[in-house]
C-alpha cells in the first residue's frame, strides 16, 4: 500500500470529486441551472439551504460547483486517455522498432514541440469550433507528444534489458514482446504522466471554458463561472473563490498524486 | 559566433516559420462551417454571398488560394479581419506595442526575482531559508498562471484594493500620444504620473507570467550556483579573502548565468504563450485577448495575421538568446 502523503491526499480528493461527478443530481441542494432573481449574488449562508452563496442569477453555486466536476472529469479523462493512447503506441513502436518508424515518430515530436502549444490550441479550437469534444480533440492533439517523447526513451531502456533478450530466445514474436513482456514495465511511467496530464487538462478546459470556447454557456463549468465571477467580483467574491479553489485544489490533486506515484513506483522500476 | 551558426539557425527559423504559415493556411481552410454565412446580413441574395466570396478570395481553388495569400502574407497584407472591418496588420500594429511592453515587463521581473531567490538560497544554503525557497518555489511552479491571475485579482483587486485589475491606463491620461509603446513614448516625454499609470496597470498582469519563469529560473540558476561554488577558482577567491558577497555576485553569478540564459530563451516563449489567458482576465489590449476575440467569432484573416505574428515573435526571441548566449559563452564565439 501506498504509504505517501501525496498519494493518500491527491487520491482521495479526486474520488471525492468522481463521487461528486456521479453523483450530482443527489449530492446538489438544488437544480444549478434553476435561477431565482430575488436571491441574485446572495452571500454564503444567508439565504436557507445555499451554503456557499448565490451567483447573478440566483443560481446556487455548491450545486453548480458539483454538477461542474462532470465536465472537469470528463474533459480529464477523455482527453488525458486518447492523448495516452496515441502517445503510448507512437512512443512503444518508436522505442521498440526503431529505424525509420523512429525516424518519423521523433521527427513529428519535434515539429510538434516546435510549435508553441498556445498556438497549436488557438488554430485548434478556431478550426474545430467550441464544444466539449473540441476541447478533448485539442487537448488530447497536443498534448500526446508528452507521453510519446517518455514513453519511447522507456521503450528503448526495457527493450535492452535482459529479460527482452530472453523472450527473444525464447521466440516469442516481437508483437508478444512488445505487449507482454515490456509494456507491463513501462505502465508505471505511463501511469504518473496520466495524472499529471490529468491535471493540465482540467486547467485547460477551465481556460477554454473561461474564455467562453467550450461547452455552451447553459452547462456548468468552473472555467465559466470563474468567467462571471471575474465579472461581478467586486460585490460578489463568493462566485469567484469557490469555483477557483476548486480548481486550485483539482489541480493540485493531480500533480501530488503524480508526484506520489512517481516515487512510489520508482523503486519498483528499479529492481 | 560563426558565420556558419548563424547562417543555419537562420535557415531553419524560416523554415519554421514557413511551416507555421502552411499549418496555419491547411488548417484554417478546413474549417468546417461558412465565414461569409457569418458576415451575411439577413435578406442577402445569392448574387451578394457569391460577391462577398470574391472578395475575400474564398472562390478560387485551395492552391490558388494559398498562392494569393503567400504573397499578399509576404507583402504584410493579411487582409481585412471580418469582425471588425479593417486591415489585420493595422489592428495586430496597434495591440502589439502593448504585448511587447508587458512581456518585457514579466521577462525582467522573472529574471530578477528568479536570480534574487537564487543568490538567496545559494548564500543560506542548507539552512531553513533554502528550504523555504524550495517549498516556495514547487508552489510557484505547480500553480498554472490562470488561477495566479484570478488569485491575483482577488488579493490586490479587491480585497487589498492596491492595483486596478483591468485596461492599461487610465483612460484620462493616455491622450495625445503618437505611438502605442506607453512606457517608451511616455519617458521620451517625461511623463512620469502616466508611467506610473501603466506600470500600475502592468504589474498585476506581469507579475502572473513572471511567476512560473522566475521559479524555473530560480531552480536553475540555484543548481549551477551550488556546483559553481565548490570550484577551484571559487576556493582560490575564497583564499585571497574575498568577501562571500563579493565572491557570489561577482565570481560565480557570471560563470552560473550562461545556462539559466539558455533555459530563459525557452521559457519566455511559454511567458508570450501565456500573454493569451493573462491579457484576458486583466482586459488588457493587447494581441492576446486579441486572439481569444478573434477565435470567438472565428475571423479567419485575423486569427492567420496573429499566429504568424506571434510563430515570429517566438523566433525572434528563440534568435536573440541564441545569440545572446553565444556573446555570453566564449567556448562558442570563438568556435
Amino acid at each position: 500500500m501506498p504509504r505517501d502523503l501525496r498519494i493518500v491526499l491527491g487520491g482521495g480528493f479526486i474520488l471525492v470529486l468522481l463521487i461528486a461527478a456521479l453523483f450530482s443530481p443527489w449530492l446538489a441542494p438544488f437544480d444549478p441551472l434553476e435561477q431565482d432573481l430575488l436571491i441574485a449574488t446572495a452571500p454564503p449562508m444567508q439565504e436557507p439551504g445555499h451554503l456557499l452563496g448565490t451567483d447573478s442569477l440566483g443560481r446556487d453555486v455548491l450545486s453548480r460547483l458539483i454538477y461542474a466536476s462532470r465536465i472537469a472529469l470528463t474533459v480529464a479523462f477523455a482527453a488525458s486517455l486518447i492523448a495516452c493512447l496515441i502517445g503510448t503506441l507512437l512512443g512503444l513502436a518508436a522505442g521498440y522498432l526503431g529505424g525509420w518508424c523512429d525516424m518519423i515518430v521523433s521527427r513529428l515530436i519535434d515539429i510538434w514541440m516546435a510549435f508553441p502549444p498556445v498556438l497549436l490550441s488557438i488554430l485548434l479550437v478556431a478550426v474545430l469550433g467550441s464544444g466539449l469534444h473540441s476541447v478533448i480533440v485539442a487537448i488530447a492533439v497536443i498534448d500526446w507528444t508528452r507521453f510519446a517523447r517518455v514513453v519511447r526513451a522507456e521503450t528503448q531502456q526495457q527493450a535492452r534489458l535482459e529479460y527482452a533478450e530472453a523472450a527473444t530466445a525464447l521466440g516469442m514474436g516481437r508483437g508478444a514482446i512488445l505487449f507482454r513482456e515490456i509494456l507491463p514495465n513501462v505502465l508505471p511511467v505511463i501511469l504518473v504522466l496520466l495524472s499529471l496530464e490529468m491535471g493540465i487538462a482540467v486547467i485547460v478546459e477551465a481556460i477554454l471554458s473561461y474564455v467562453g470556447l467550450s461547452v455552451s454557456t447553459d452547462t456548468p463549468t468552473w472555467g465559466g463561472m470563474i468567467a462571471e465571477g471575474r465579472q461581478i467580483v467586486h460585490q460578489a467574491w463568493w462566485v469567484l473563490v469557490f469555483p477557483l479553489a476548486t480548481l486550485f485544489m483539482t489541480v493540485l490533486a493531480f500533480n501530488q498524486l503524480g508526484d506520489g506515484l512517481r516515487q512510489w513506483l520508482d523503486p519498483m522500476l528499479k529492481r | 559566433m560563426p558565420l556558419t551558426l548563424i547562417l543555419s539557425r537562420a535557415v531553419s527559423a524560416i523554415v519554421t516559420l514557413l511551416g507555421v504559415m502552411v499549418i496555419v493556411f491547411v488548417l484554417v481552410r478546413v474549417v468546417p462551417g461558412d465565414p461569409v454565412a457569418m458576415m451575411i446580413a439577413p435578406g442577402a441574395t445569392e448574387a451578394d454571398i457569391a460577391a462577398l466570396r470574391a472578395h475575400y478570395g474564398l472562390d478560387l481553388p485551395l492552391y490558388r488560394q494559398f498562392g494569393v495569400w503567400f504573397g499578399q502574407v509576404l507583402h504584410g497584407n493579411f487582409g481585412t479581419s471580418i469582425s471588425l472591418k479593417q486591415n489585420v496588420l493595422t489592428i495586430i500594429l496597434e495591440r502589439l506595442p502593448a504585448t511587447i511592453e508587458l512581456a518585457l515587463f514579466a521577462l525582467a521581473l522573472a529574471v530578477a526575482w528568479g536570480t534574487f531567490i537564487a543568490l538567496l538560497s545559494t548564500a543560506w544554503r542548507d539552512t531553513w531559508v533554502e528550504r523555504c525557497i524550495d517549498g516556495f518555489n514547487s508552489i510557484m511552479l505547480a500553480v498554472p498562471d490562470f488561477i495566479w491571475g484570478l488569485t491575483f485579482v482577488l488579493v490586490f483587486g479587491v480585497l487589498i484594493p492596491l492595483f486596478p485589475i483591468s485596461g492599461r491606463s487610465d483612460p484620462s491620461l493616455n491622450q495625445n500620444l503618437t505611438t502605442q509603446f506607453f512606457i517608451i513614448e511616455g519617458l521620451l516625454r517625461g511623463r512620469l504620473g502616466f508611467i506610473w499609470d501603466v506600470l500600475k496597470h502592468m504589474i498585476m498582469p506581469a507579475l502572473t507570467m513572471s511567476l512560473p519563469l522566475a521559479a524555473v529560473i530560480g531552480r536553475v540558476l540555484k543548481n549551477t550556483l551550488m556546483d559553481v561554488m565548490v570550484q577551484d577558482y571559487i576556493v582560490l577567491a575564497r583564499i585571497k579573502g574575498l568577501s562571500p558577497s563579493r565572491i557570489l555576485l561577482q565570481e560565480a553569478l557570471r560563470n552560473a548565468a550562461v545556462p539559466a540564459l539558455a533555459l530563459t530563451g525557452v521559457q519566455f516563449t511559454f511567458l508570450i504563450g501565456g500573454t493569451v489567458i493573462t491579457e484576458r482576465i486583466f482586459s488588457y489590449p493587447g494581441i492576446g485577448n486579441l486572439a481569444v476575440d478573434a477565435v470567438i467569432n472565428r475571423d479567419l484573416p485575423l486569427i492567420q495575421g496573429l499566429v504568424i505574428t506571434f510563430g515570429t515573435l517566438f523566433i525572434a526571441v528563440n534568435m536573440t538568446i541564441d545569440a545572446m548566449t553565444a556573446w555570453l559563452n566564449p567556448r562558442l564565439r570563438h568556435a
